[in-house]
């Protein structure tokens, strides 16, 4: 297929990964952090693991919009799909997130709960003209990507009068989180795992460009390179960064140019300007309070905020204590290292979110790699 | 001479009639509807004696006895519809075992105010796809349910068959060293109906697989005869779903390569756009084979010879292993675990 095969190319791969095997020094080792869950996802289903020099470790990051979405946050959209007046539109992957208490939004929807399963934003503005006698709300989440969509269906809504449409706003910031990976309050508590680079957002920075990430770079001396989804991106993306630490540089590099400009995509930015604002603070799964990492509505358009109109009250609520889903996301543990992954948490009953979403890590590892375990368990045997 | 009273009175209007829920009373409404449309499109002596059962001759061999409900949405769709895929279905399900199918039961769930030329259309389709098959259609029952309570229609069919002597196909017969066959391109039907979803609606030239595969079955086990081990047709949950049950009966793996499993570049780009692996997408024409080592390409040949088998392919093959995982070598030249999949294949959030 046409500007997808090009980038899924063995023997391109092969050449690439000789390439990087050649780069590498052998008195040292490089850890990079993908940081979005669709590199994770990629890494583990195209096998790119396998392809990298034993002394490359790929850390799996925060970058997956369901992962990092706080129970507390889910226990409110559970509230407000069970008042009666409310149609509550969400993504399918939100459905199995766990909240407390063992409910999620497929439970609460089984037992009567009008939720209903969306694929864009425009789809509950339609469920909203559709049936003016139901409050249609939005649950919107995910990062700079998705954002544009929930404003123009915010402003759509505006110019076509409709009165019964609000949004849940969960929208979150790349550029924070990678920040705070690094410097927080929480990696006292946690520990750090050492990173040696970043492999970059590739969507989220067709829409915010590479700039932002320039700050980060200079301040904690850490190559960024923002790279496409394609196991080949990957591999590039890799072999930029070794390069980069060989050389001593800290640079933000562009691996996607395909589709990533410096300044991204300035209609975008401008549509959410106009309707979002920054949040003092935001609580994200795994990373706690992050200051000025999420969006909420402008005042001028309180008419849509579904935490205006619904009067929603924000009550945090723990993780399973059990569950390393915290560790996990910040690239401390991985999947295999909690004591729940594949016991009493796999894909069909995930008790963390890192097991909900398919872009997770431990879903990841979990759905793909767990071979890799099982191999070393025999050749050790 | 009196002239004999006519049954009923007025003709069913199917061009502009919709059910109601006389039509699944018992009465005079219904009677007319099972003669004037199912019994007339289904047309065979043993539902037009009107029993509550079909009597037949049993032939030589075993029987195989096989069911499935059908409550697809959208009810038409590229290449197909619920009726035809009724009738491809079970008798899928027979063919799998290496038998011919011989009868078909067909139950019908109805919701008050479905149009009746829609029916029409569904039972003319079952109708042909029985007649294409020389498959009967020879008892049947239905029910109309309060509009809210059913989606349009919903349809099980049972099937009947015989399997020839000395052949038993089986689920936990794989065994290491055999090898894995696939009868052509994977997806289609999932995405053709996907295609259709109201809310998911995409151009696409993709055509559901839908269709009867005894034919096909028939050639592989003259090609194959005992040598065949296991024969599926990877409908719901595609092949992915398929082989992980095939190694959980069997107690072994599989390992297969990816750049030799056939995908239609439309199906590739439709799954590219959704987010979803036509590993997991459904079929309705597809059969997957375990064949002994010495046979698969006896039989490849034979499936490559037959319409239904043209784009056959082998894909890989059956390895031991305790963890019983399905294994794939990826094209870029990785390695991955093909999963059961947890609940729907969802499209990707970003």
């Amino acid at each position: 297929m046409k500007f997808v095969d090009e980038f899924r190319d063995g023997a391109l791969a092969k050449k690439l990964a000789s390439r990087i095997a050649q780069s590498v020094r052998a008195d040292r080792d490089y850890a990079f952090m993908e940081f979005c869950g669709g590199h994770t996802h990629a890494i583990s289903r195209y096998g790119v693991e396998d392809l990298l020099p034993a002394n490359v470790r790929m850390v799996h990051g925060p970058g997956c919009p369901v992962c990092v979405l706080p129970v507390g946050r889910i226990d409110t959209a559970i509230r407000l799909a069970r008042d009666p007046r409310v149609t509550l539109c969400t993504y399918g992957d939100l459905m199995r997130v766990p909240g407390s208490n063992g409910t999620s939004l497929m439970k609460a929807k089984a037992e009567g709960a009008d939720i209903r399963m969306v694929y864009s934003t425009l789809d509950a503005l339609r469920i909203a003209e559709a049936e003016p006698g139901r409050e249609v709300v939005f649950f919107a989440i995910g990062f700079e990507t998705t954002t544009p969509p929930t404003a123009i269906a915010i402003k759509l809504a505006g110019k076509k009068g409709l009165t019964n449409f609000t949004v849940f706003c969960n929208h979150v910031l790349t550029p924070s989180a990678i920040q705070n990976i690094l410097e927080s309050p929480d990696v006292r508590d946690l520990g750090t795992v050492r990173i040696d680079g970043f492999v970059g957002p590739a969507h989220v920075s067709t829409v915010i460009g590479t700039e932002p990430y320039a700050f980060f770079a200079e301040e904690f001396e850490k190559p960024v390179v923002i790279a496409g989804f394609e196991p080949l991106d990957v591999l590039q993306a890799v072999a930029m960064l070794v390069d980069q630490v060989n050389e001593g540089r800290h640079e933000v590099e562009n691996e996607y140019t395909r589709a990533v400009t410096p300044e991204g995509n300035e209609v975008a930015k401008a549509e959410v300007a106009e309707v979002f604002e920054l949040r003092r603070s935001f609580e994200w799964r795994g990373l706690g309070e992050v200051p000025y990492s999420a969006l909420k509505l402008k005042a001028k358009y309180a008419d849509f905020d579904a935490e205006a109109r619904f009067d929603l009250e924000y009550i945090p609520a723990d993780d399973n204590p059990a569950c390393d889903c915290g560790a996990i996301l910040r690239g401390v543990k991985e999947p295999a290292d909690c004591k729940l992954f594949g016991t009493v948490c796999t894909p069909e009953t995930p008790m963390g979110s890192c097991m909900v979403s398919s872009e997770g890590a431990c879903a990841a590892h979990w759905t793909y790699g767990r071979f890799r375990a099982a191999s070393r368990v025999k050749r050790a045997s | 001479m009196n002239r004999p009273e006519k049954p009923f009175r007025r003709k069913l209007d199917i061009r502009n009639g919709r059910v109601d829920l006389s039509h699944g009373a018992g009465g005079r409404a219904m009677a007319q509807l099972v003669a004037d449309l199912f019994v007339a499109a289904f047309d065979n002596e043993m539902l037009s004696a009107g029993n509550d059962q079909a009597a037949f001759d049993v032939s030589e061999g075993r029987m195989v006895m096989t069911t499935d409900g059908y409550v697809v949405s959208p009810l038409f769709f590229p290449g197909g519809d619920i009726g035809s895929l009724a009738v491809h279905g079970t008798i899928n399900d027979v063919a799998m075992a290496g038998a011919r199918p011989l009868y078909l039961s067909a139950s019908f769930i109805i919701e008050e105010g479905f149009l009746l030329s829609d029916l029409a259309q569904i039972v003319g389709s079952m109708a042909a796809a029985a007649r294409d098959a020389g498959v009967a259609i020879v008892t049947g029952d239905t029910k109309v349910v309060e509009r809210g309570k059913a989606d349009g229609v919903f349809i099980s069919t049972t099937g009947i068959g015989v399997v020839p002597e000395g052949l038993s196909l089986s689920a936990d017969a794989a065994r290491p060293g055999d090898k894995v066959l696939l009868s052509g391109t994977i997806g289609d039907h999932g995405i053709a109906v996907m295609s259709k979803r109201e809310n998911l609606t995409f151009e696409t030239e993709i055509l559901s697989d839908s269709a009867a595969l005894h034919g096909l079955v028939a050639d592989m086990v003259a090609a194959g005869g005992p040598c065949l081990r296991l024969m599926r047709d990877p409908t719901r949950g595609g092949l992915a779903a398929t082989l992980n049950e095939v190694a959980a009966s069997s107690g072994v793996g599989f390992r297969l390569e990816e750049s030799a499993i056939p995908v239609r570049p439309q199906v590739h780009a439709a799954c590219e756009f959704l987010g979803l692996d036509p590993l997991y997408v459904a079929n309705e024409g597809k059969l997957v084979a375990v064949v002994a080592p010495d046979h698969a390409e006896a039989v490849l040949a034979a499936m490559q010879g037959h319409p239904l088998g043209r784009d056959a392919a082998l894909i890989g093959e059956v390895v031991a292993d305790d963890n019983r995982f399905v294994q794939l070598t990826t094209a870029f030249g990785g390695g991955r675990i093909v999963d059961w999949l947890s609940g729907d294949q969802l499209p990707r959030i970003c």
